[in-house]
């Protein structure tokens, strides 16, 4: 009868949500392999680097990284000078006036926030027809599905099926909730070229580009697998010895 | 009252507790503290409770250190914890995962209570603050919820709030009163940081009460029948610290893996979002622990009787002890209550769906008559089944239960495991 029970249980929780005309229309963003998951899951460093080219180089025209710093970049196995020349490419604004009261544009340094391309909101939808380009640093962590999800809307574009009425303005997108998307299909095939030769499909960038993002969102994700395992571990132990004196403790009292 | 027995001999302590009787407190309700002997793993749940709200307290002082309570800021100071303050990203997904783990802690806790009896007589003032504790939870973990700024922190703060609105005449003023200002806005954040922050000590002074109660008439058992000697009990220490040591090594496995490994997991992704008072998320959703009674919420078609289900569902706990009518306290000698008590458990579960569901076609009926359920069990089943069942005959002792109904033969046998009947 308990099994039964936990039968019901079981179905009831796995029970399929009825879906409504406007959900069946997007189909679920398949699996991906990512260096990422998994117990020991680490970031592939040639592929997030290859993936921050392709911010910088595509993503970047529209969306910022609001939460990332120059020096963040070190992460991605980047050398100190080299996270140097690539923040003296930007101009930012210096926090302080100069001596004649006035703000004034330098160089970035390893210390500041990586800036985006617009100064504000409206400046950005502007620039967008009106649609807002959301910030990329939380992205993959913002987005039910996360990475697989992020990879298939950057792979998703299609023509719209006939008799889709699409918004002028508007692109189709399979992966997209409703389908209609403002933001144009961002990659094509050699839009960026990599440093290492790797071959720049639009699935190889947008698999490298989502590591990058992953990254962006998640920046302590390794740390966090190793103390993890190492927690667990120690866990396993304690509860190996806690059990063995519990035995040994109970045995003289039943 | 009888002189306690003072194990540890040093005149220092000596001189102490006989001026301050703490030690002789611990030793009597710590160590020699007289245990129901026959005690399942179910009964690991109130001291794994009490730890799980020191881990929160503890992260969340850490956390307040880092944070910033300003509607323009909060978003951004949580993702700098997450960044660039050492060891933040765990404080934060150990306080995040740790609401979700304490409330899971407690719901178990709450029912075990609710299969063997243990808010009947003369356990009933420990059960109500019980249910008092679960009231101030819930209304923690909502605040705390608010604090990250995020999507779904704003419009579940803003939801939850407009539930005041329903009372007649004078709801939408007492609405304007919680949020400080016309909408969810810098004073409300602030107000909830402040309560957030206050609560979890009230919890504290509670869980004290609470103990205070359960140590009157020390800790119901499976079995459901008062100790009535020695040969009933065993000392707290060692035998229910390894006990409890064992079950909270586990329970941390369990907690480390959604920290380490699935910190998301339990919550929501629009709250990554930072919150934009324009755009209302797609659906709006609780927290899991939450979702039976948003359910019951939005079952109701009536906005005020919704919120009185809703708030109902709860208040009904403290008039459990006096519903139940059966003289029995444990499930295993009521042949009938055994099995409606499984139908309570698959209902609660049922209404989490359904609150995690929109609501539409099928989750409104089963919602409907979900929530109806719950209501008819406590309100009639209760009362109805207390009176007509006929229980099973109860064992003369705990020890009788446990040494001769059981594989060992007597105390001081070996290695005998203790049977579960």
């Amino acid at each position: 009868m308990k099994k039964l029970l936990l039968a019901a249980l079981a179905l009831i929780a796995s029970a399929p949500i009825p879906l409504s005309a406007h959900a069946e229309a997007t189909p679920s963003p398949p699996h991906q392999e990512w260096s990422f998951n998994g117990i020991f899951g680490t970031y592939d460093r040639a592929a997030a680097q290859r993936g921050f080219q392709v911010y910088k180089e595509v993503c970047s025209a529209c969306h910022p990284v609001k939460h990332l710093f120059f020096r963040d970049l070190a992460e991605l196995g980047y050398n100190e000078d080299e996270v140097k020349a690539i923040a003296s490419t930007y101009q930012v604004t210096n926090e302080q006036p100069n001596d004649q009261g006035q703000m004034f544009q330098r160089p970035a340094r390893p210390s500041d926030p990586i800036p985006g391309p617009f100064p504000n909101d409206q400046a950005a939808r502007l620039a967008n027809n009106g649609a807002l380009p959301p910030d990329l640093s939380m992205i993959v962590k913002a987005r039910d599905g996360g990475p697989d999800y992020v990879y298939s809307i950057l792979t998703g574009y299609k023509d719209a099926p006939a008799g889709f009425n699409l918004l002028p303005g508007m692109n189709y997108n399979e992966y997209f909730a409703g389908h209609q998307i403002a933001m144009p299909p961002p990659l094509s095939d050699n839009a960026v070229t990599f440093a290492d030769g790797t071959s720049a499909t639009v699935p190889q960038m947008a698999h490298d580009v989502v590591t990058f993002l992953t990254w962006a969102a998640e920046p302590n994700l390794e740390p966090r697998h190793r103390t993890g395992f190492k927690v667990m571990l120690f866990l396993i132990v304690m509860a190996g010895i806690f059990y063995a004196a519990k035995r040994r403790i109970w045995a003289t009292a039943h | 009252m009888a002189q306690t027995r003072l194990s540890a001999t040093s005149r220092v302590i000596r001189w102490i507790d006989f001026r301050l009787p703490f030690v002789g407190m611990l030793q009597r309700e710590l160590y020699d503290y007289p245990t129901p002997r026959n005690l399942s793993y179910w009964w690991n749940f109130g001291s794994l409770s009490g730890i799980m709200l020191v881990v929160m307290i503890v992260t969340g002082v850490f956390l307040a250190m880092q944070y910033t309570p300003h509607a323009d800021l909060a978003f951004d100071s949580v993702e700098r914890i997450m960044r660039d303050v050492n060891w933040g990203w765990m404080m934060r997904y150990a306080h995040m995962n740790g609401a979700s783990m304490f409330f899971a802690l407690v719901y178990i806790h709450l029912f075990r209570g609710l299969y063997y009896g243990s808010y009947k007589q003369p356990r009933e003032l420990l059960w109500i603050l019980g249910v008092i504790i679960l009231i101030l939870m819930i209304m923690t973990a909502f605040m705390g919820y608010v604090l990250p700024w995020g999507q779904m922190s704003y419009w579940a703060a803003t939801v939850i709030t407009n539930l005041f609105s329903a009372i007649p005449l004078i709801g939408q003023n007492i609405v304007t009163f919680l949020w400080g200002g016309f909408t969810v806005g810098n004073p409300t954040l602030n107000r909830f940081y402040a309560l957030h922050y206050l609560l979890p000590f009230v919890i504290l002074a509670v869980v004290f009460l609470h103990l205070v109660a359960l140590h009157r008439f020390g800790s119901n058992n499976p079995l459901g029948i008062d100790k009535r000697g020695p040969q009933d009990t065993l000392p707290f220490h060692p035998y229910f610290t390894i006990k409890d040591l064992f079950g909270l090594a586990v329970f941390l496995l369990i907690y480390s893996f959604f920290i380490f490994y699935a910190p998301n997991f339990l919550g929501s992704s629009d709250n990554y979002i930072p919150a934009n008072p324009m755009r209302t998320p797609n659906h709006i959703v609780t927290e899991w622990y939450l979702l039976p009674y948003y359910a019951i919420l939005r079952s109701v078609p009536n906005k005020l009787l919704g919120v009185i289900l809703a708030f109902g569902s709860i208040f009904l706990m403290f008039i459990v002890p006096w519903l139940d009518t059966s003289p029995v306290r444990s499930a295993r000698f009521r042949p009938v209550y055994k099995w409606v008590f499984w139908l309570l458990v698959i209902d609660v579960i049922a209404l989490g769906w359904v609150g995690a569901n929109p609501p539409e076609g099928l989750v409104v009926t089963v919602g409907q008559i979900a929530t109806l359920y719950y209501f008819v069990h406590f309100l009639i089943l209760f009362p109805v089944i207390g009176k007509l069942e006929r229980p099973r005959p109860l064992p003369a002792s705990i020890a009788a239960a446990v040494l001769q109904g059981g594989r060992a033969t007597a105390l001081g046998a070996a290695g005998a495991p203790l049977a579960e009947p």
